[in-house]
C-alpha cells in the first residue's frame, strides 16, 4: 500500500512549446472538447470537484445538464445518443455516484449504446482503505461495461479517453466507464495535446466481410420463394437505413422489425408488414415459421422476439448479418453467416440480387394483418365507448405530429402499445429500454433525447408505475429547460405484471394496484404546465395544447383499467402459437 | 451432445482487471472452471490463459467467442484433451521419519516421476508433475504416510497443431484482414497497452 502513496514522476520528456504543464482534469475537459461533446450529464461529488473545477473554465464550449439522480444522468445520455448517434457523456462522482450508474450501464450495454461515463474516484494511495464514498466502481461495473479502466496518473488521461470514445462509438457501440482517482486529476503533468484514438490492438471493431458468405446469401435470396427479412436497431447503429430500403426494395422482400430496430424504416414503406416478438404483429410472427429464407440484419434473436426457440423458424435457411461475431449462432444457428458492417454487408449483397415480387407471400402477410386489424386494431384504436384506450392516445398522437415526432417510451403495456401503433418516418426516432426494460428510463432519456436533437418534438410516453420511479427528473427540465412533451398513461396498476397475473396467475392480483400522487400539481410544483384528461372528447384538444406548449407539458391521460395487450407470444411458446385473445390461452 | 473436457487458450494484452472480465464470462452463466492459469505467451508483451472447464462444445464456442468479444483479447481457442499437450504439477509434504523408515524412495520417485525438492529432518517435499492421473496416484500412496500438505497447479498447456500465435494471427487475419492488420506485423515488440 505504501507504494501507491507515492505516484511515480513522469517521465521527464522533451519539452516542445507544444507541451504545456495541466492539470487531469484540464486534460479530461479537453479531450471532450476535442472529441466534439457538446452536452454532459452529470452530478459533482466529493471524488470529482477536480473535474467540475475544471469545467468551471469550459462552461463557454460544453454545456453541463446538472440531474437530480446519477441514473437520470446515465439514461439522459442514453437518450442523447439514441437520438443523436454521438456519444453521451456523463461525469458522476465516487461511491453511491458510482453506483447509481448501473442500472444505466447495463441499459446501455445490452443496447449497444455508446456512452461515456467518467467519474470520480478516492485518492490512489486511499484504494482498498473503504475511504469515504471508495467503492470498487471497476468490478461493479465489469460485467456492464464494453471496457472500463482505472486512471491514478495524469499521464494516462488522454491517451485511455481517447481509447475510451473509440471504444465506446466502435464496431457494435457500447458503454465505457473510466475512473479517475482524484490524485491524478489534481496531478499537474506535461500535457501534449489530445490525439483521437482509431487502433486497439487487441480490438477489431468490424470483421472483415467474407465475399464467399455474401455469394451464398444473394443464392439463398435468389433462390428463395418466401423470404423475410427481420431488422433490428444495427441498421440504426450502422447508419445503414438507405442501405437497407435499397436492399429491400430491389428484392422486393418484406420486412419486419425488432422493439429496436423500430423506426430504421419508415412505417408507412409499403414492405414494411409490422413488429416481431411478444406483443408483435401477428403476420410477421406467425410467418416466421413458414418462409423458407429468414434473413436477420442487425438483430440478435432475443428470446422476447424468438419466443421457443426450438419452435423458431426451424423450417427456414437463416441468413444473419450482424457486425459482432459473439451473436451469430448464439440463440439461431445461421445457415449463412454474414459477419460485417451491414452499412458495408447491405450493398454488397444488394448488388447480387435480382429484382423480384412476390405477391402472394405479401398477400399472407395482410390476410393476417386484416384478422389482427379486426380482431384487435380496431377496437383498440377506434373504441365505441367507454374509457381512452392506451393505442386511441397514440393514434391521436400520430395525426398530429404525422410521425414526425422523437417518442420515448417507457417500459410496460404503454411501451409495448406506442411501439404497436406509433408511426415514424425516420431513423433515431424512437427511444426505448428494450433488452434491460429499465423503468424509469422514458423521462431521463426524453431530455437527453432533447438535447440530442434539439429541433425535434421529443414526446415521452410513460406509464404511472415507471414515472413514479424517476420524477425528480422533472427539476432537471424545471433547471435546464428540455421541452419534453410528457403523456402519462395511466391505468392505475402496474399494467404488464397485471395483465400477466390475470392471464397466468388466475388474476391473483398481487402488489399490480399502484396509487398515484396528482400529476399535473407534481408538474405544477416543478413549474411544469399540464392537465388531465379522462373524456375522449378532451383528448385531441389536449394533446394539441401539449404539442403548442413552447417547453415542457405533462398530459396525463385515464385510460382503462384492465386492457391487455395483444396479440401475445405466450413465454415459453413458439411464435406461431401467438394468439389474438386472453381466450386463446388455455 | 456431451459435456466434455474442454481446455480453452486465451491470448491477451497484460491487462488489470482482464481476469475478472473473463472469469464473469463463465461465473455468469455458471460455469465451474476447474482450472485457470496465466503465464507469459511465446509473443513479448502478450499474456495467455489456460482454463479447463467441462461443457458441450457449443457453450465452449460460445464462450470463446464472448472472450474474444473482450476489448484488450486478442484470440481465444479451445481444444479438447487429445488436441493439447498438457502437464500439472504437484507438491507433496511428507514427514522424512516415515518416508526413510517406511518407503524405498528411490522407487518411488522412479515409479511417479517425482523428486525431492526439500529434504528436512522434519519433514520432505516431493514434486511431480504430469496428468491428474499421475499426481493423483501419488496422493493415494503418500496419504498413509502422513501426507501433510498437498497442492496442485493449475493445467499448462500447448496446443499441439499449433505453430505459434504468430502463425495463428496471420491465419486469421487471412481471414478475416482487419482494418489496421498490417500494424499487427508488429505484435512482438513490446508496444505499450494499445497503439493510438
Amino acid at each position: 500500500m505504501e507504494t501507491l502513496q507515492a505516484i511515480p514522476a513522469p517521465a521527464v520528456q522533451n519539452k516542445t512549446a507544444a507541451i504545456t504543464s495541466q492539470s487531469g482534469s484540464y486534460a479530461v475537459m479537453d479531450a471532450l472538447v476535442q472529441e466534439n461533446v457538446k452536452t454532459i450529464f452529470g452530478y459533482p461529488g466529493g471524488a470529482i470537484m477536480p473535474i467540475y473545477d475544471a469545467l468551471y473554465d469550459f462552461k463557454e464550449q460544453v454545456k453541463h445538464i446538472l440531474v437530480r439522480h446519477e441514473q437520470g444522468a446515465i439514461h439522459a445520455a442514453q437518450g442523447f445518443a439514441r437520438a443523436s448517434g454521438e456519444v453521451g457523456v456523463v461525469f458522476a462522482t465516487s461511491g453511491p455516484g458510482a453506483t447509481n450508474l448501473v442500472t444505466g450501464l447495463a441499459d446501455a450495454m445490452i443496447d449497444s449504446t455508446p456512452i461515456v461515463c467518467i467519474t470520480g474516484q478516492v485518492f490512489a494511495h486511499l484504494l482498498g482503505t473503504d475511504a469515504f464514498q471508495e467503492i470498487d466502481v471497476i468490478n461493479i461495473t465489469t460485467p456492464v461495461t464494453k471496457w472500463n479502466f482505472q486512471v491514478t496518473d495524469a499521464n494516462e488521461i488522454p491517451a485511455i479517453l481517447a481509447k475510451a470514445f473509440y471504444i465506446a462509438r466502435s464496431g457494435r457501440p457500447g458503454p465505457v466507464l473510466i475512473d479517475i482517482t482524484k490524485n491524478a486529476q489534481l496531478q499537474l503533468f506535461d500535457y501534449a495535446g489530445y490525439e483521437p484514438c482509431n487502433h486497439v490492438r487487441s480490438y477489431r471493431p468490424k470483421p472483415i466481410i467474407r465475399k464467399s458468405y455474401v455469394e451464398q446469401a444473394a443464392k439463398l435470396i435468389n433462390e428463395a420463394e418466401r423470404p423475410f427479412v427481420i431488422f433490428g436497431q444495427g441498421v440504426i447503429l450502422g447508419r445503414a437505413e438507405a442501405e437497407f430500403k435499397a436492399f429491400i426494395e430491389k428484392a422486393g422482400l418484406p420486412a419486419a422489425w425488432t422493439l429496436l430496430g423500430l423506426g430504421a424504416l419508415p412505417s408507412d414503406h409499403p414492405q414494411n408488414t409490422g413488429m416481431l416478438g411478444m406483443h408483435g404483429n401477428y403476420g410477421p410472427n406467425v410467418l416466421t415459421n413458414e418462409c423458407d429464407v429468414l434473413i436477420a440484419v442487425g438483430m440478435r434473436f432475443d428470446d422476447r422476439v424468438t419466443g421457443r426457440l426450438d419452435k423458431y423458424a426451424r423450417q427456414a435457411k437463416v441468413i444473419h448479418l450482424d457486425i459482432d461475431p459473439s451473436e451469430i449462432d448464439k440463440n439461431v444457428k445461421a445457415t449463412v453467416p454474414v459477419w460485417g458492417d451491414c452499412k458495408e454487408t447491405l450493398p454488397m449483397l444488394t448488388e447480387l440480387l435480382q429484382e423480384k415480387l412476390y405477391p402472394k407471400w405479401f398477400q399472407r402477410f395482410w390476410d393476417h394483418q386484416e384478422k389482427e386489424k379486426n380482431t384487435i386494431i380496431d377496437q383498440e384504436m377506434h373504441p365505441a365507448s367507454g374509457t381512452i384506450t392506451m393505442g386511441e392516445v397514440i393514434g391521436v398522437l400520430n395525426e398530429l405530429t404525422n410521425g414526425d415526432a422523437i417518442i420515448v417510451t417507457d417500459v410496460g403495456q404503454h411501451q409495448m402499445v406506442t411501439c404497436r401503433y406509433a408511426k415514424f418516418n425516420e431513423s433515431k426516432s424512437h427511444i426505448t429500454s428494450g433488452g434491460l426494460g429499465t423503468m424509469g428510463f422514458a423521462l431521463p432519456a426524453a431530455i437527453g433525447a432533447c438535447y440530442g436533437a434539439p429541433q425535434r418534438t421529443v414526446v415521452a410516453v410513460i406509464g404511472d408505475g415507471g414515472f413514479q420511479m424517476t420524477l425528480q427528473e422533472l427539476g432537471t427540465i424545471m433547471q435546464f429547460g428540455a421541452k419534453v412533451k410528457i403523456i402519462i398513461l395511466n391505468n392505475q396498476f402496474l399494467g404488464m405484471v397485471r395483465q400477466w397475473q390475470q392471464l397466468f396467475n388466475d388474476k391473483r392480483y398481487s402488489f399490480v394496484d399502484i396509487t398515484s400522487p396528482d400529476f399535473v400539481k407534481v408538474a405544477a410544483g416543478f413549474g411544469i404546465n399540464g392537465q388531465k384528461v379522462s373524456e375522449r372528447e378532451d383528448l385531441k384538444t389536449a394533446l394539441k395544447a401539449m404539442l403548442a406548449e413552447d417547453g415542457s407539458y405533462l398530459l396525463e391521460v385515464m385510460v382503462t383499467k384492465e386492457n391487455n395487450v395483444f396479440p401475445m407470444v405466450p413465454q415459453g411458446r413458439g411464435v406461431g402459437e401467438i394468439v389474438l385473445s386472453a381466450a386463446e390461452i388455455k | 451432445m456431451q459435456k466434455q473436457e474442454f481446455t480453452i487458450t486465451v491470448y491477451t494484452e497484460n491487462q488489470i482487471g482482464l481476469l475478472n472480465r473473463i472469469a464473469t464470462i463463465f461465473s455468469r452463466r455458471k460455469i465451474n472452471v476447474e482450472s485457470l492459469n496465466t503465464s507469459p505467451s511465446e509473443v513479448e508483451s502478450v499474456h495467455r490463459f489456460n482454463i479447463v472447464i467441462t461443457e458441450t462444445e457449443d457453450v465452449v464456442r460460445k464462450l470463446c467467442s464472448q472472450i474474444e468479444k473482450q476489448v484488450e483479447v486478442l484470440k481465444a481457442y479451445y481444444n479438447t484433451a487429445d488436441q493439447i499437450v498438457w502437464q500439472e504439477m504437484a507438491l507433496y509434504k511428507v514427514p522424512t521419519s516415515q518416508i526413510a523408515e517406511k518407503v524405498q524412495v528411490e522407487r518411488l520417485l522412479r515409479k511417479y516421476g517425482a523428486r525431492a525438492v526439500v529434504i528436512r529432518h522434519d519433514y520432505t517435499v516431493f514434486e511431480t508433475t504430469g496428468h491428474r492421473e499421475e499426481t493423483d496416484a501419488l496422493v493415494a500412496v503418500l496419504e498413509p504416510l502422513g501426507l501433510i500438505e498437498f497442492v496442485r497447479s493449475a493445467r499448462v498447456a500447448i496446443i499441439k497443431d499449433s505453430v505459434g500465435f504468430h502463425e495463428k494471427l496471420k491465419e486469421f487475419e487471412q481471414r478475416e484482414p482487419g482494418e489496421e492488420a498490417a500494424e499487427n506485423e508488429f505484435l512482438s515488440e513490446n508496444e505499450q497497452i494499445f497503439t493510438m
